[in-house]
């Protein structure tokens, strides 16, 4: 059952800040990766401790200078439950986990964080490989 | 690595781990606690032995893809635990 709105609203402005779009709906979902283009970055969202003390805030870093996809959304599990499976029907081989980055590059995923690589680890280990996976799919920077 | 988001718990609670049994079986899934029954895991994938796959070959799908879940909840005795790791730290090659 979802949290109460008012709850995870902060873990949602922790990434709309940054420049991250929401998809918030089937239809969001479909209108940005059912067309792809260039390399799209999709974050699944949860209201765990990982997602606070080591993904968003890893996402953060990572966004923050050099190389980055074209564009960056988020759908949050527990929460936009629709939303959220239709996001991952575009990464189906991919098992769901929260958090975690899927990074697709022309509709393929090319690279795709688990949260078993997300736990126990702090935001500098998480900015670091994505950086990583950035400078290889992501191309020339800015 | 050491950040422990749940007070209270032990530090590998909510953490990935690969737990490998004394007689072969090997178990993925999320540590939960040990209690006197065994090592309590969460979201849990078995390596079945008879299945004709390698474990370095299905840990390497694990850790690609995700844990392919099969217990929601499993308990392994204390007594058939022989050793638990963060799959992270898992170098599929030397898993035997």
């Amino acid at each position: 059952m979802p949290y109460d709105e008012r709850l995870v609203a902060p873990m949602r402005a922790e990434l709309t800040r940054i420049g991250v779009k929401e998809l918030k709906t089937v239809a969001d979902v479909d209108a940005v990766l059912g067309d792809p283009e260039g390399v799209q970055l999709v974050f699944v969202n949860s209201v765990c401790g990982c997602a606070a003390g080591a993904a968003r805030p890893g996402l953060a870093m990572a966004l923050g200078q050099g190389v980055r996809p074209s564009a960056v959304y988020s759908v949050f599990a527990g929460q936009d439950l629709d939303a959220t499976a239709r996001a991952r029907s575009y990464f189906a081989d991919y098992q769901p986990s929260s958090p975690s980055v899927a990074l697709l590059r022309d509709g393929e995923v090319v690279y795709f964080l688990h949260r078993h690589q997300i736990e126990g680890r702090g935001p500098d280990a998480i900015a670091g490989d994505l950086k990583r996976a950035f400078e290889e799919h992501c191309g020339a920077p800015r | 690595m050491g950040h422990v988001f749940h007070p209270g718990h032990e530090e590998l609670h909510g953490v990935t781990v690969l737990v490998k049994g004394n007689a072969g079986q090997v178990w993925v899934g999320r540590y939960h606690e040990r209690t006197a029954r065994g090592v309590v895991m969460r979201d849990v994938a078995a390596f079945d032995a008879e299945g004709g796959e390698s474990v370095e070959a299905w840990l390497r799908k694990q850790l690609k893809f995700g844990v392919k879940i099969t217990h929601r909840t499993l308990v392994v005795p204390s007594s058939d635990a022989a050793s638990i790791d963060r799959l992270v730290d898992v170098d599929p090659s030397q898993v035997r």
